[in-house]
This record gives C-alpha cells, sequence and structure tokens, in this order.
C-alpha cells in the first residue's frame, strides 16, 4: 500500500533571513478566490475614493510678469522650457524644472499678441502691437540673447503668428494670412477670403502643409500651402477664438468658440461638427492637444480650465483656484504630464493633467497597483456609486449658478420645442442634431466638390 | 532638422529586418525549421476551469468603435484565461492519495496503517485528544488550518496551534458550551454558551458578551463580509458585523429551533435545515427564505455545500443521504446509509465527511457519481459530535464525547494554496497587513444574493427603465401629471373657480379615455364579427338513431 499525506516543508514557504523578502504562492483556481465581483467592484469604489482624496493637482505658480500673461509658447526640442508674453509687452523664458524665469525680454511695446518656436528649437518669433515681428534666440546664455536676431516692421498690426512643423516657414495673421519665409523680410504669400480680420492660425503637425485660422466673421478657413486660395471655410453661430490640430489625427481639429463650447471639426466634412464639447460658464479663450491626441485642455473667461476627452462631449476634469483669473493661455506639456495656464494674474500656474497621479519615478510594484486601480476604476465606472463619486468636483459659486442656469435654459427649451412639435403638422419642426445646430454654413459643400473637380 | 528626422526613421526600420517575429535579433546563418512551432497547446478543460461566463457574440454589433472594443477585450480575456491555465505547470505541491494492493480497499484500511506508511510529519498529524470529562466537543480550524479550537460542552474551550502542537489558551467558561468558531483570524474566536454569546481573545480574556445573541446554538462566520452568524434555539438568525460591532439583521425564520445550519462559502448564502425536511436559504437583506426547497420527507440531521458553491449535501431521519444541485435544486444522487448522518462536512478537493453515530466516513468525490463504497472509515468509541476538514491539509478533526481526535485522510486538502487568501505559514506581520486588506475590502452585507456576480453584470431591467425614460423625455411629450391651473389676477383664482377649473380638465380627460376605449372595443367587436363571417357555419341537423350509418362529409 503506497500512501502520500500533504506534507509541506516549513522552509520552501518562510523566508530564510529577515532581509530577505517574504515567499508569495500563487493559485489562480477560482474555487481559493470566491466573490471576485463583490470584491472588485469594493476595491474599484475605494480606489474612486482614493483618487479624490489624492486628487491635488496645483504644482507651482511662476510669478515674475507684471502684466497678464496673454500668450505662451512651449519650446519644440526641450520639455522644459516655455517662453511667455505679457499685455505689457514682456516676454520671459521659463525652465520648470527649477520653476524659474532665466530670461526677461521687453520685447514690444503693447500687447504681445503671439509666440512661436521654430522646430529646431534655435529660434522664437514673436509679434506685438507696435507692428513688429521679431526673431529671437532660445539659448538664454549667448551674447546675443538680449536683442533680436532680427526684427522686421511691418505696414498693419498682426494679432497672431505660427510656425510650420517642417520647413522654415511661419505664418501670421492680421488683416490677411500671410505667409514668411525665415530669410525674407516681405510676406512670400497672401491669403484673403473677405474683409474681416483674421485672429489667429495654426500649422497641422502632421499633415504639414494644412493651416487653419479663425476670422472675426464668425468663420474658420482652412488653407493649404500648396493652393494659392484658401480651401474651405466653415461659419459658425459664433466667434471662435482659437484652433487647435490634434496632433494624433491629421484631419482633427478644435475650435474654442465664444459660445462657451468647443467644437471639434474634421476636414473633410465641415458641415458637422464631429464633437461639441460643453461645459464651459463662459467664452473659451483658448485650447490645446495633448501629445497622445486622446484629450484637450481648454481655458476660458470663466476663471476655470477644462480637460476634455476627444470623444466625449463632457468634461472630466475642472481646475480653479480663487486667485486664478481669466485664464487666457493654456498648453499641455509634451511628455503628457503638465499642463500651463497663462491668466489674467499676471502668473503661470503649473498643474498635473491627471490630478491624483503620483509624479516621478515609481517602483514596479507602485506602478502596477496604479495600473490595476486605473482598470478597476474604468470597469465599474458606470456603477451609480462609483460614477457619482469620481464625477464629484467643487466649483466656484459664480460657475455653479451659471451652468445651473443654462441647464434649466436648455430643459426648457428642448421642451418647448417638444410642444411645438407636437402641435404642428408633422415633419414641419425635424430634429436638428446638436453637432449641426451651431454651424450656419460652409463655403464648399460636399456636393460642389464634384462640380469643381468637373471644370478642372 | 528635416533631414535628420527622415534618417532617424531609416535607422528603427533597418534594424527590423534583423529581427525575429519575437524581437530576438537573428543571425544571417540559415536557421533549421522548427517543428513544433508556436506555444504549447492548453487542454480544453484546464482551460475551462479559469473561464468566467459565456462569450459576448461580437459580431451583432453596428457601432464600430464598440465592436473594436470589445474585440480587443475578447482578446486579453482570452490571453488570460491562458496564461492562468499555463501557471498550473508552476504549482509546487500535489495532492495526497492512496494507492491499494490488488484485492484490498481502502475502506478497509485504518488510520495506524496510513501514519505507519505516510511520513514523519505527516504521522504527527494524526492524534487523539482524551479528554473525557468535559463532554462531547466542538471543532474549528482556522481558515488557513493553522489553529485549532475546541469546546466542550461542559465549559471547556482551548485554542492551540494543532501542527506545532502549541496552546494558545485553555480556560473553562464555567456554563455549557453549544458551539465555537473562529473569527476573521486566529486572535479572536466565539463562543455560543448557554444564555449569551461571547467573544473571547486568543489569550482567554473576554471581549465581547454579546447579550442580543442569547441561545445561540450554531454560529457561522462569513470571511469576506466580516459577519458572525448566530442560529437561535427560538429561530431567529442574527448577522453581527465584528468589524463594526454593529448586528447587521436579525431574522425570525418562524421555523422552530433552528439546530442545522451551514454556509454556502461561494455567495455567503445561510442554509437552515428543519425538522419537516425543508432547506431554506437566508440572506440579511430579506426577512423570508431566498428558497425553500423540500429535500427529505423527515426531518434533517445535517447539512453541507462544498467550496465551489455547486453541490449541496443533505442527510435526514430517512437514513438517506442525498446530493443536491444548489443552483438547480435538482436532486442528484441518494444513496442509503445505516442512519441519518449528524453531521456533514465537505473538504476542500470535494472529499464528503459523515458521522453515523461513533462512525466517520469519509466519501470520494461524492457530486460527481453516487459512491457503492466510501473512501474512509473510522470507528470512534463515543458518537462523534462535530466534524470539521483542515484546509489545506489531509487531516480531518472529530470532536466525541471523550474528546478531539485528528483523522488522516489522503487527497482531501488543496495542495497549493494562495498567499493573498490565506497564508498557514504567514508571519505576524504578514498577518496584520492581510487583516488591513482584507478589512479595506469587506464587501457590505446588501451585496448577498444568490448570485455573488451579480454586481458586474448589466442591470437590464434598471437600463430598460432609464431608456423608456430617456425616449420620453427626448422624443415624446410626457402624460401631463397633476393639471395645476395658472393664477389669475382680479380675484379670477377663488379657491371655488381653480376647483372647477380642476374638474373641468380631469372630466375632459376622462371623456377622452372612455372615448378611445370605446372606439378600442368597437374596433375588436368589428374584427370579431368579420371573422364569425368568414367562419362557414354548418346548419344544425336533427339528431337521429341512423346518423351513425350515415357518410361523414368533411
Amino acid at each position: 500500500m503506497k500512501v502520500k499525506v500533504l506534507s509541506r516543508n516549513p522552509d520552501d514557504y518562510q523566508r530564510e533571513t529577515k532581509l530577505d523578502i517574504h515567499k508569495v504562492y500563487r493559485n489562480y483556481n477560482p474555487a481559493l478566490h470566491p466573490f471576485e465581483a463583490p470584491r472588485e467592484y469594493v476595491r474599484a469604489l475605494n480606489a474612486t475614493k482614493l483618487e479624490r482624496v489624492f486628487a491635488k493637482p496645483f504644482l507651482a505658480s511662476l510669478n515674475g510678469h507684471t502684466d497678464s500673461v496673454c500668450c505662451m509658447c512651449k519650446h519644440k526640442q526641450r520639455l522644459n522650457t516655455i517662453f511667455s508674453g505679457s499685455c505689457d509687452g514682456e516676454i520671459r523664458q521659463w525652465t520648470l524644472t527649477n520653476q524659474r524665469c532665466i530670461r526677461a525680454l521687453p520685447a514690444h511695446t503693447g500687447f504681445v499678441r503671439g509666440i512661436t518656436c521654430a522646430p529646431d528649437g534655435t529660434t522664437f518669433i514673436s509679434v506685438g502691437d507696435d507692428n513688429t515681428i521679431k526673431h529671437w534666440t532660445t539659448d538664454a546664455l549667448s551674447e546675443q540673447s538680449h536683442n533680436p536676431l532680427n526684427t522686421i516692421v511691418t505696414k498693419t498690426l498682426y494679432t497672431g503668428i505660427d510656425h510650420h512643423w517642417k520647413e522654415p516657414i511661419y505664418a501670421t495673421c492680421g488683416q490677411t494670412v500671410d505667409i514668411w519665409n525665415d530669410e525674407r523680410s516681405e510676406p512670400v504669400k497672401v491669403y484673403k477670403w473677405g474683409t474681416d480680420s483674421v485672429n489667429s492660425i495654426s500649422f497641422n503637425p502632421v499633415e504639414t502643409n494644412m493651416c487653419v485660422s479663425t476670422v472675426a466673421d464668425r468663420s474658420i478657413v482652412l488653407y493649404d500651402l500648396r493652393s494659392s486660395i484658401p480651401i474651405n471655410k466653415v461659419i459658425l453661430k459664433l466667434r471662435s477664438n482659437v484652433v487647435a490640430w490634434n496632433p494624433m489625427e491629421a484631419f482633427m481639429f478644435t475650435a474654442a468658440n465664444e459660445d462657451h463650447n468647443l467644437y471639434t471639426f474634421d476636414i473633410r466634412r465641415l458641415d458637422f461638427a464631429s464633437n461639441v464639447h460643453t461645459d464651459h460658464a463662459d467664452a473659451v479663450l483658448d485650447v490645446d492637444y495633448a501629445p497622445t491626441g486622446k484629450e484637450f485642455v481648454s481655458g476660458s473667461y470663466d476663471k476655470s480650465i477644462r480637460i476634455f476627452p476627444v470623444n466625449g462631449s463632457r468634461s472630466r476634469e475642472v481646475y480653479h483656484t480663487k486667485r486664478m483669473q481669466r485664464v487666457f493661455t493654456v498648453k499641455w506639456s509634451l511628455d503628457n504630464r503638465y499642463i500651463l495656464s497663462g491668466s489674467d494674474e499676471m502668473n503661470i500656474r503649473l498643474w498635473k493633467a491627471r490630478a491624483a497621479e503620483k509624479l516621478g519615478r515609481l517602483a514596479p510594484r507602485e506602478q502596477a497597483a496604479a495600473d490595476y486601480n486605473n482598470k478597476l476604476k474604468k470597469k465599474f465606472a458606470y456603477h451609480p456609486q462609483i460614477k457619482r463619486i469620481s464625477r464629484h468636483r467643487h466649483v466656484p459659486k459664480t460657475i455653479y449658478s451659471i451652468l445651473k442656469e443654462k441647464r434649466t435654459i436648455k430643459d426648457s427649451m428642448r421642451r418647448k420645442e417638444q410642444n411645438l412639435r407636437a402641435h404642428s403638422k408633422p415633419g414641419t419642426v425635424p430634429h436638428i442634431p446638436e453637432r449641426a445646430k451651431h454651424i450656419v454654413t460652409t463655403a464648399i459643400k460636399d456636393d460642389d466638390i464634384d462640380e469643381e473637380d468637373s471644370l478642372v | 532638422m528635416a533631414g535628420r528626422y527622415y534618417e532617424k526613421r531609416k535607422l528603427s526600420s533597418e534594424i527590423k529586418k534583423n529581427e525575429d517575429e519575437d524581437g530576438l535579433s537573428v543571425s544571417e546563418v540559415a536557421q533549421p525549421e522548427d517543428p513544433f512551432k508556436g506555444s504549447a497547446p492548453i487542454p480544453e478543460e484546464r482551460k475551462s476551469l479559469y473561464k468566467r461566463g459565456k462569450e459576448f457574440p461580437v459580431d451583432g454589433i453596428k457601432n464600430k468603435k464598440l465592436k473594436g472594443f470589445l474585440r480587443n477585450t475578447k482578446k486579453h480575456d482570452k490571453a488570460a484565461v491562458n496564461q492562468a491555465a499555463r501557471y498550473e505547470l508552476l504549482l509546487t505541491e500535489e495532492p495526497g492519495y492512496i494507492e491499494t494492493a490488488e484485492g484490498e480497499a481502502t475502506w478497509e484500511i485504518k488510520q495506524r496503517e496510513i501514519a505507519d506508511a505516510a511520513d514523519i510529519t505527516s504521522a504527527s498529524k494524526y492524534f487523539e485528544l482524551r479528554l473525557d470529562q468535559f463532554g462531547p466537543y466542538s471543532v474549528d480550524y482556522t481558515r488557513n488550518g493553522r489553529h485549532l479550537l475546541i469546546g466542550g460542552r461542559r465549559g471547556h474551550v482551548a485554542a492551540f496551534d494543532w501542527m506545532a502542537k502549541k496552546p494558545m489558551c485553555e480556560m473553562n467558561v464555567m456554563e455549557a458550551v453549544n458551539d465555537v468558531k473562529w473569527l476573521h483570524t486566529e486572535n479572536m474566536f466565539a463562543v455560543a454558551q448557554r444564555r449569551w454569546t461571547y467573544i473571547y481573545d486568543n489569550q482567554g480574556i473576554e471581549l465581547h458578551c454579546l447579550k442580543r445573541l442569547d441561545q445561540t446554538l450554531k454560529l457561522d462566520f462569513l470571511p469576506y463580509h466580516f459577519l458572525l452568524l448566530a442560529a437561535n434555539a427560538r429561530g431567529f438568525l442574527q448577522y453581527l458585523d465584528i468589524s463594526q460591532g454593529q448586528i447587521v439583521s436579525t431574522i425570525n425564520t418562524k421555523c422552530g429551533r433552528l439546530e442545522v445550519l451551514c454556509q454556502n462559502p461561494a455567495n455567503a448564502v445561510v442554509l437552515l435545515g428543519h425538522y419537516n425536511g425543508t432547506v431554506t436559504m437566508w440572506s440579511p437583506n430579506q426577512k423570508k427564505p431566498l428558497v425553500k426547497m423540500l429535500s427529505h420527507k423527515t426531518a434533517l440531521r445535517s447539512i453541507a455545500v462544498d467550496q465551489t458553491g455547486n453541490y449541496l449535501a443533505t442527510s435526514a431521519q430517512d437514513r438517506k443521504l442525498k446530493i443536491f444541485d444548489v443552483r438547480t435544486f435538482k436532486s442528484l444522487h441518494t444513496w442509503s446509509v445505516p442512519a441519518g448522518a449528524s453531521h456533514l462536512k465537505f473538504s476542500q478537493r470535494g472529499f464528503l465527511g459523515a458521522s453515523f453515530q461513533n462512525v466517520v466516513e469519509i466519501y470520494n468525490n461524492p457530486c460527481i457519481q453516487p459512491p457503492t463504497n466510501p473512501y474512509l472509515t473510522h470507528k470512534l468509541k463515543f458518537p462523534a459530535s462535530d466534524l470539521d476538514f483542515c484546509p489545506y491539509e489531509d487531516v480531518l478533526g472529530v470532536g466525541c464525547a471523550d474528546g478531539f481526535v485528528s483523522l488522516l485522510v489522503p487527497g482531501a486538502g488543496e495542495p497549493n494554496y494562495d498567499s493573498f487568501e490565506s497564508n498557514p505559514y504567514r508571519s505576524k506581520k504578514q498577518r496584520k497587513e492581510w487583516e488591513v486588506r482584507a478589512l479595506l475590502e469587506k464587501i457590505q452585507p446588501d451585496m448577498i444574493s444568490l448570485d455573488p456576480f451579480q454586481i458586474a453584470r448589466v442591470d437590464m431591467a434598471t437600463a430598460e427603465q432609464l431608456q423608456k425614460d430617456k425616449e420620453e423625455r427626448l422624443g415624446f411629450k410626457q402624460e401631463s401629471p397633476k393639471f395645476e391651473p395658472r393664477f389669475k389676477k382680479k380675484g379670477r383664482s377663488k379657491s371655488g373657480n381653480v376647483e372647477k377649473r380642476k374638474r373641468k380638465v380631469r372630466n375632459e380627460e376622462l371623456r377622452k379615455k372612455i372615448r378611445s376605449e370605446a372606439e378600442k372595443n368597437n374596433a375588436n367587436e368589428a374584427a370579431e364579427s368579420q371573422m364569425e363571417a368568414n367562419v362557414i357555419t354548418k346548419p344544425l341537423e336533427p339528431k337521429s338513431a341512423l346518423n351513425r350509418f350515415k357518410k361523414k362529409t368533411k
């Protein structure tokens, strides 16, 4: 008779010395792990609550400007350098690792309307209210750091500037959209559509020959540098302030509009917004995409910053402080970790992109635990209790009351429309989707394109 | 700058050519063909153990993004199942067994022979404690199988580490002891005494006297909910949350004396056996039983549910042992036994221990097919008063009138434990860490239901209701709830006038309702009459005796 009775050698299961780590044995048989779903739910609940506990996004404030910060620009090659321009004409260069200003330049008399950095990172160009375009070096320690490398005096006022992502070309916008070459002192090409002034301009990082501008006649105009005339135009109900391109999808851009919304468009289909992002309580002044192309940050006149997902219409996060006034400019750092906001408060604030994230190098176990918690939160995100906790944000009273009022207005307008539809002949009051509601018209409609081709 | 960008791209593409599909660099010399390409196949039965739920058909979904997301999730699920199935290779221990020579039967083997044939550490696990003064003993092992608690009917309570034979505490509570139970760790245990239930420290210090849990006959503990169950002589079932110290729920079962109690480890539902042969299942959220099933026609003597929560073993006065499927409540097997089993217990690997007066029989996997013979038997001097299998060990502890005996049952215990669930070799610090983590993950009692996976499923009823509400909100006008007449100025809103206006609207709506119903009725009648008109009825013929010779026409 052969018998085997289970007997374990304790030396195999206990650590040898106090300096060792404890031995861990796993058995994934589900019989040994009962109540998987309720335990995961409780863990998800705890993770959501802890996320709210650890949500402390504000990192630092960069002080130095003596007037409101109205434009910012990221260094295209280095993660820790940004340039900011204020309303008294001063441009400052900051290093984010030490959170200090390394250079202050009295660049313009009047507002600094726009700053842009060349893609090779050696120079940056600024445009101001004194009708000048100035080229500067980004190296703060060189001898030429205090004076511009080149100054171009122009006849008209320019309100925005952006650099091409590959070529030594930049574009300014004012009365018209002018395309400049780095060496020339006269614009190489001029685009004009209509008589209104152009507010801002932005080059596409992927499809590098395209750029988009926002015009004061409530329109957004698309240009291609290879053609001599602008390509297409979409007119919204209210004016757009700034447009940002999605760095991952070549054909998507988001426009920050005066009607408290942001509109994401596909350039192939301008008559129908891809998404309408609502949550702000006042005009949206700036928008910038995360380098992943999945989210973007927007700063608004209502003294708050919101982070939106690209494929959702509601914000996932709102940052606000009592001290932060009207936010004029926001930027998302190129390592996907930080958000910078420049406001009326004369300083630049550095925030975390994900408020509850632990900064710095995480140990592999910490990283594993954080990944597990994030996945659990996503799995149970639609459960009412967990959704309620994860959505909860404190918001200033002004914003809260404005949003409440907007909600009431929206509900009552919807009710009235339904009543109208119920009491009219069926078909006379059509359903207009939200994404098409805010668009007035586009210049070139899809049917027109076929005609154009036939002409050519 | 642009040139540099393109240069970088070329380099990485060149590197890729020299790598094979796994990313390992391949030399330019020709490699021999691998006859077993790809990874080793995994047998389906092993994979099926780790699968959870049915596969979701992805093809019918129209939304492209959702389809892609679900496809990706399915891929990850498959990879997880494969990985878990492959991990079985790394399990270190093997379960126990008995290999008999030809002609020898396992049930004829005595414990002494097993102890002699096994190794010395296993032999030391077979021991007997002769304690004949203090009455029949109740037995309980901790969840990790390390510590043992015995309680004699005449008040003797002792806790010790049975593997190392180290005593922790021993005392006499000077009262009748009905049942003893360890709480979540080896630090606390509960004793159901004659009048009230007490909680003691592992040093024997009385921590709490629970006067609300009076005349408790049976105790049980739900480890993941931190709930202590107490079944009363007067028919009350009480749940006490030991982390908060509050009684979560008191249920008057109205079923008389509750002596037969068992817990379903898979869904924390409590099963009670009654004198009329019914088994009832209770949850702390409802005052009525969740399920009431008639298992035997005579009084139940004992019940047990296996670790996976699939099978229920019951034994009654009619000398039959039945195995039921707990989810479908169908009887699977029945076999005759010499007497109603006074105690039933399942081990971790599906062995069933049953005590019939002073004989203890252990059946090997009775749920899969009804056993013709037991796996092992043991004869005691006095009738057994309690049975408990030791988790993660091949040991069955039996309490009887003259003490306690620990029997060897090769193959009963789970050989490979999971350190994160219960670790028999944990240190003090590990135990503390485990306790904190377990408390953080404590499941609330309102999640106890027959299906533990309910929380991870889509709540279809609520979803449908929400969908209906949304349609109403967006598309159609809601049914006007209550008519509130507008306030009119210049005295036209006197209460009498307001009531008149309300009556007008009410009558109008009533008229509308009646009109629509009348129309419906008319429509129905019209349809019926149409149907009748279509049916050709034969004229009735006078009956006569010669009708049966007439040819039947269709």
